[in-house]
Order: C-alpha cells, then structure tokens, then sequence
C-alpha cells in the first residue's frame, strides 16, 4: 500500500527507450528497505506488461527499458504511475545465502586498514561484518555483482583515492556506506578484507547469479588470517 | 574452419549483442559498429546478427581452412587476400589455405569479418557475443590469440563462386554515408566533423544554461582512454547547478555521463549495467555505432534533438539498411 500523501515517483527519459523512475528523494543519499519492497514490486509487475522489454531495479529506483520508442512520455509515465499506485510492495524474504569468508591475509589485505580507520580491533571489525544480516537490493556493475545493504554503519569507511588495477573476484569489500562481493577480477576502489569461494555468476547456471533481489545474506567467519 | 594466424591488438567474436539482462548486471557487448557488421552480414545474404570478428586498428592475419565466403567492413584498412589488394565493404569466396591480411587502418579503428553463415559460436544469455568483463561468450570469453580456432556454421555450397562485389556507397569514411545532413560541420581541413544526435536526460537541468549551449558548441575531442566500456571526451569543463551524490541506478549504452571532473563519458557497448554519475543526456540509438570509428584525438560533436528526431533517425536508418539488403539480395542471384 503505498501512503496516499506520498509524492508519485520521478520519472525521467533516459533514451527514447527508456524511463528511469526515482522513489527516492532526489537528495537523499541514504537508501529505504520499504521503497525497495515497492521497487521490486513495481519491477514484477511491468517486467510481466507486453510493451517493456526489461525493468532493472536500481537503489530506490528502476529503468523500465521498453520494446518501441516511447513518443508519448506522458502515456509510458502514467503505465508508471499505475504500477506504482496498484504494485504490491514485495516485501518476500528471498532466500538466505550464507556466505564462508576467510577474513585478512594476502586475500583481505585492507583488514588492518578499515580496522584502524574504524577505531576497532580486527577481531570486532570481522565479528561486526559476520553478525550483521544485509539485503540484496539490485544487481548491477558487473555480472552478478550484488548492491547489499544493511551495513553496520561503525563499519564505513571511504572508498580508496586511486581504484587498484586489478582486484579478485570473490573479494569481500567495503565500500562508504556499503559492502559486496565482487564478482569478477576488475579494477575496484572499495577496501578488501577477505576473499570466498562462492562464485557469484556462472553462465551455464540456469539461475546465473548466486545472489538475487530480496535475498538476504549473511557472511559466516570460515577462518581468519595474519 | 578458419585460424586466427595474427590476432592483432584487439580482436573478438561478436553479434549484435546480449539485451534484456542488465537486471543481472549482464551488458550489451557486441559489434561496437552494429551498421558495418550489419552490413558485413546482409552482403553474404546472413541474418544481420550472426557472429563475426571485430579486429581493432587493423594488423591481424586470419587463415581459412575450409571454403568460405566473407565480407570485410568498417574501418578503411589496407587489406590483402594471399598479398593481393582487397578493397572494404567486399564480399568474396575463398578457398581453404588462403590468408586474408588486415594492415593499417587510414580511417576508422574496427573492421568486421562476417563469414557465410556466421561463426559456430554457442550462444551465451542469448548472444554469442564476447563480455570481457563476465568472461563469457565468443571464444572462452576472451580476446582471440595466435592461433585460435573458430569454427563456421555449416551452410550448403554455392552454386558458383562469388568472385567478388562491393559496395561503394559504404567506401567513403567509415562513417559518412549517414551524413546526409544538409549542413555537415567541417573543421579547417574541410574534414567532416561526425555528429551524434543526443536526447536530455535525468539530469540536464542540473548543468548551467552555459553548460547546456557548450555540450552542443563544442567541438569535444575522443581521449586516449576511449575503449569498448565507454567514450571519454576531452573539451571545456561542464559547470552543474547542483551536485548531489547519485544513488546507483540502470543506465543503457548510449547515456552521457557528467563525472566530477566535468568532462562527459559516453557508455559504449561493455559499458556498466549501472552507475551513480549524473546522466545529462542519452545518445540515440541510430547514432551509437559512430563511436566505434573515433580514434583518440579526433572530433565529434553533439546535436540536440527530441524523441520525433530520434524515431525519424531510426526510420532512416532503417531504410539505409533494408536498401543494402535489397541491394545485396539482387546482387547475390548471380551466384546464388
């Protein structure tokens, strides 16, 4: 249900394609567990409607990429409006990944260093990471690669000036105010303080990502390194 | 079959591309000049989409082991067929043993083999094309080495051979056919200026009215850091409004950038599913292929239009493509 005081969406073109529909407040930086109940929920709903040939849920926002250009703004608009109105939020608990993490090491190289930056020892900085429940919001960046919330917020810590060249896939990183596992080896500016095993996409999967949408995830202390 | 004699700086497997699964953070990929392998692919009577090699800035060597036919496409290279010159924007048979050479490019920077049939390559999410990043699809997900071997779809023998066609309507700059424009902006050497027609976006009314008069006054120039992922564009910085930090959100090849340093980057081809800079506009989609032929250093500039102008493009485009296919159709009975 969405609150009828509630401001609609933003909806902006981005191509004649496409429409980028915001839930968010356009200053708000922060992103909202409801909004992205509805946000999924939304998704469902025009991914299933003959026109839109694919919805990418973002933080707090979708793309709704449609088949044909989109002359009318204001008609691909009200088809919007009227998911947003009538959607039901998706508030589904997805399924629960468990997530073994061999913390520091040669593999989890900025453990001392968002220790230090978080004034906490690295034993606390690991327990804090492992106790904390997080929600996929959106996939997005690189194959697979999962925007996770539910970051302890003690935990933060600015990403890196200068990104490193080439990072490993399967590396545990923070990033600000957020935390992830990269899933491919690329440059990456966000802070690495453990690797997993888990491989987050695999084409000849029938589901190719490990993580999706609404799935929460919890990273589980497999063993801690020097 | 054929084999990947010198592979040259870059070069690739790819159709016309994977769509509709960036929700799993899976991009586009594919033909950076969609028209020239297009092209490359209605000249041997081939669905447009079927997979070929991108060979960037030309130096490659591809050795046929079976009986083929192909179309070279793209870039103006200086080519060969066993040392013999091989004009662009032709197709031809040719026998088991030769070796077609791509030298130096004069203009452009991606050439296009299509191949009778396609490329026996599995498709991948729909698409046989190579993602880089996902390391999926093409060969191994990768770039072809030395040496590499890639199979051809099996298609029935022609009747007789095709000594070669061409077609000279292609054979001006790799990008000048679509300049039809009554007006084309030429710089002091009278060289045309490429244009690209841009929609606004989310977040033009962030830059400065002098901002929004400079996107499309410049004459912006391709950095050196240009590749596949994006186009990045050296010129006057953008001044906004206003900056706020951007949530993550799904963007579409095509979409101009604003980073912090002002300077805008087009999303190319393997360009990210998703991203937080401010989106001040969107390139139309008749207009991408463009970028693939910009070397570093040389112009382009920025025509701002509405969705009538891009859906008239469209049509345009599609017309130019439905001509050559008629065109190469009725050349093709002669050996068909």
């Amino acid at each position: 249900m969405t609150h009828p005081t509630q401001a609609k969406p933003i909806c902006s073109r981005q191509g004649e394609y496409a429409i980028l529909c915001d839930l968010g407040a356009a200053t708000a930086s922060t992103v909202d567990l409801m909004l992205q109940h509805k946000v999924w929920g939304m998704s469902a709903c025009l991914a299933a409607h003959a026109d839109v040939l694919e919805v990418v849920p973002g933080m707090n926002n979708l793309l709704v990429i449609f088949r044909d250009i989109q002359h009318d703004f204001d008609a691909s608009e009200a088809l919007i409006h009227d998911a947003w109105e009538n959607a039901p939020a998706n508030a589904s608990q997805g399924r629960q990944i468990v997530v073994p993490v061999v913390y520091g090491g040669p593999d989890g190289e900025d453990l001392d260093l968002v220790a230090h930056h978080t004034g906490l020892s690295r034993r606390d900085y690991i327990e804090r990471h492992a106790q904390a429940t997080y929600v996929v919001y959106a996939l997005g960046s690189q194959p697979g690669f999962a925007y996770l919330g539910g970051l302890d917020p003690k935990l933060a810590v600015p990403r890196r000036d200068v990104p490193r060249a080439r990072v490993e896939a399967g590396s545990v990183i923070i990033g600000g105010h957020q935390a992830s596992i990269l899933s491919r080896t690329t440059p990456c500016g966000w802070h690495i303080i453990g690797r997993t095993a888990l491989n987050c996409f695999d084409h000849t999967q029938a589901r190719p990502t490990l993580l999706t949408p609404g799935d929460t995830v919890r990273f589980e202390i497999q063993e801690i390194l020097a | 079959m054929i084999e990947i004699t010198r592979a040259g700086f870059y070069t690739s497997v790819q159709d016309l591309g994977r769509t509709s699964w960036r929700h799993l953070g899976v991009g586009l990929s594919g033909a950076m000049d969609a028209v020239a392998l297009s092209v490359a692919n209605l000249m041997l009577g081939n669905p447009v989409d079927a997979a070929g090699l991108e060979i960037t800035m030309g130096q490659a060597c591809i050795t046929f082991r079976t009986d083929t036919e192909i179309a070279l496409s793209g870039a103006t290279v200086e080519a060969t067929l066993d040392e013999r010159p091989l004009s662009n924007w032709w197709a031809l048979s040719v026998r088991a043993g030769q070796q077609l050479k791509l030298g130096m490019v004069n203009t452009g920077v991606r050439s296009y083999v299509a191949f009778r049939g396609g490329l026996a390559v599995p498709p991948i999410l729909g698409s046989a094309s190579t993602d880089l990043k996902g390391e999926f699809g093409g060969l191994q997900g990768r770039a072809l080495k030395n040496g590499d071997v890639l199979d051809l779809c099996q298609t029935p023998p022609l009747p007789r051979r095709n000594s070669g066609f061409g077609l000279p309507v292609m054979q001006r700059a790799p990008y000048a056919h679509r300049h039809n424009e009554p007006d084309p902006i030429t710089q002091n050497d009278a060289t045309i200026i490429p244009i690209v027609h841009v929609l606004p976006a989310a977040q033009w009314s962030d830059l400065t009215t002098a901002a929004q008069q400079l996107l499309v006054a410049t004459t912006w120039h391709v950095s050196p850091q240009s590749n596949r992922l994006g186009c990045r564009l050296e010129g006057p910085i953008l001044p906004t409004r206003r900056r706020h930090e951007m949530r993550s959100h799904g963007i579409m090849p095509g979409v101009v950038q604003l980073p912090p340093s002002g300077l805008p980057i087009v999303q190319l081809c393997d360009g990210n599913t998703s991203g937080g800079y401010p989106v001040i506009a969107t390139v139309m989609e008749a207009d991408l292929h463009v970028f693939a032929q910009l070397r570093p250093g040389t112009p382009v500039r920025f025509v701002l239009g509405d969705v009538t102008h891009a859906a008239a493009l469209r049509e345009r485009h599609q017309k130019f493509l439905d001509d050559i296919a008629l065109r190469c159709e009725l050349t093709r009975r002669r050996f068909q």
